[in-house]
């Protein structure tokens, strides 16, 4: 017998609201249906009333554990629109943020994994673990999670030696505990049992759903913006790209904690080879008329942003494509054929950010290219037409 | 008695609800932040409860967005009495960033009466910890 599960907006496996219809035979699940929405804040419309400056902010607000990436996304295309050169040095705190960023959002993933999965005591090594990375962030651009370091152009903090010495001692610490963290998410049989074989995705389906980040490079497609398309100070640094051929939930932890090592071995680099000289540069208030994508690659995956400027120093279109909702198609078909029990745990896997793929979109039908946008005076007439012919509710059920 | 005994079981372990009403996601890895051991809110009895239902205090992050004000509103009313709500971040208070957007309401107390603010964009766990500690002074 079929029937439906629904899970969310407000549910126990989920830390942000998001909707799970799943359609279930038994305990196997033979179809997932997502529906976003609820956190919809229409960051796009408001961008375009604010300017260059104070997008920075808003940018980083899309989202607060990958705050950096939006906002360093959004900077990078504004650089290029205003034909910037911003100096080396501010380049190398910018991306050490970023690295920095992306450790803190790996570990806070292999807890949530570990929580997920049962390993209580795992969570709470590991976020105590995160106190560091977090400590060194707060050092060095005076927050926790909203930095807001970036500016048009560079920086807005400088490294002075102290602090370097704090953060190679820091990475240090971390390295030896991520180590320990390798061989207990690998090797430690309980934790591997529960995780491996679990939200099964083959390579041909990572690239035909067009998978991104960590969950696409666990089946073997080794992409990263930073490789392939190095930004910024990528192609002074070396670095490989982790990768793992599990296919399922086993192979995102390991590819993670690598991500995490590689991390800290590109931190250790850029503090060796730290540039003097000025943090920023001095940027016009306005963009001349043109349109950039700057691309970054975010602790989840590629982050696109799409800027248009049209002369004033406020952009005409801001569009943010962020790297959960290029994974949520993978995960409809890994979440297929899997058991009620495993949801939290293959949908924890991609590491959603559902804040940061709430944007409207558009589905374009690739057969007839027929558009999905609904105008508001078809969506009134809808609307009256719903109410006009629904019958009067009494001890109504809410929707859910 | 009776009461006595309810009012000082309720001081000593509270169980907290976490709500994300659209929030950025910043506010709410820093309340479960106050959960871990460098914060370790648990020594104040706080449990983090997963339904309404057997929750005590909600703490809740966001700007409201419209999707989200009658389930925030049911949450509420699922919730048994007597219950508190610490609206946490400066988005929860009065909408931060997003003021002005088609999509929310801007802020908690739109909808629902609120007993505790947590400023912050976002709070720190210090302060999140600090909000509950003085809503149980508040008892």
């Amino acid at each position: 017998m079929k029937f439906q599960i629904p899970i969310g907006p407000q549910h126990p496996a989920l830390k942000e609201p998001i909707s799970l219809r799943m359609t279930v035979e038994g305990e196997v699940i033979t179809d997932a249906d997502i529906r976003l929405g609820y956190n919809h804040r229409g960051v796009e419309k408001v961008a375009e009333g604010k300017n260059y400056i104070q997008n920075i902010y808003l940018t980083e607000r899309i989202c607060g554990i990958c705050s950096h990436s939006h906002s360093t996304c959004f900077v990078q295309g504004v650089e290029k629109l205003m034909e910037l050169e911003p100096p080396k040095r501010g380049m190398y705190i910018r991306y050490l943020v970023s690295e920095l960023e992306r450790i803190h959002s790996h570990l806070l993933w292999l807890g949530v994994a570990g929580h997920e999965a049962g390993f209580d005591s795992f969570f709470m090594y590991v976020w105590r673990d995160r106190e560091i990375v977090m400590d060194l962030l707060e050092m060095i651009t005076g927050n926790r999670v909203h930095y807001a370091i970036n500016t048009v152009g560079g920086v807005r903090r400088d490294l002075d030696e102290a602090q370097k010495a704090k953060i190679l001692e820091g990475v240090a610490t971390l390295r030896k505990r991520s180590e320990y963290y390798l061989d207990l998410g690998a090797n430690e049989p309980s934790f591997v049992a529960r995780i491996a074989g679990v939200g099964l995705l083959s390579l041909e389906q990572v690239i035909s759903l067009c998978a991104v980040g960590p969950t696409a490079r666990a089946s073997g497609w080794d992409r990263d913006v930073r490789k392939e398309d190095p930004y910024a100070v990528y192609d002074e640094l070396d670095f490989e790209v982790a990768t793992a051929d599990t296919c399922d939930v086993l192979g995102r932890v390991v590819v993670r904690i690598k991500e995490v090592l590689e991390a800290y071995k590109m931190i250790e680099q850029m503090m060796k080879n730290l540039p003097d000289g000025d943090i920023a540069c001095k940027a016009p208030r306005k963009a001349k008329p043109g349109e950039v994508v700057s691309r970054y690659e975010a602790p989840r995956g590629e982050n696109i942003h799409y800027i248009k400027a049209n002369g004033t120093d406020k952009p005409e279109r801001l569009k943010v494509r962020a790297p959960t909702l290029g994974n949520y198609p993978a995960t409809v078909e890994m979440l297929k054929n899997g058991f009620i029990a495993d949801i939290p745990l293959i949908f924890a896997a991609i590491d959603p950010c559902i804040c940061c793929a709430e944007r409207a979109v558009t589905l374009v039908s690739a057969r007839t290219g027929e558009e999905s946008v609904v105008s508001t005076a078809e969506l009134r007439k809808l609307a009256l037409a719903r109410t006009k012919n629904a019958p009067v509710k009494r001890n109504a059920v809410w929707p859910l | 008695m009776l009461n006595k005994l309810a009012r000082w079981s309720r001081i000593k372990s509270p169980w907290i609800l976490h709500l994300n009403s659209g929030a950025c996601n910043a506010c709410d890895i820093e309340i479960v932040a106050a959960l871990t051991p460098r914060f370790d809110i648990e020594r104040f009895g706080i449990l983090l409860k997963a339904t309404p239902r057997h929750a005590d205090v909600i703490v809740a992050s966001g700007p409201v967005t419209r999707q989200m004000k009658d389930r925030l509103i049911r949450i509420y009313e699922q919730t048994p009495n007597p219950k508190f709500v610490i609206a946490v971040g400066a988005c929860a208070m009065a909408g931060c960033v997003y003021r002005g957007s088609y999509n929310i309401l801007g802020g908690i107390d739109q909808v629902i009466p609120v007993d505790m603010y947590v400023p912050g964009c976002p709070a720190r766990p210090d302060a999140i910890v600090d909000g509950v500690v003085k809503l149980l002074g508040k008892l």
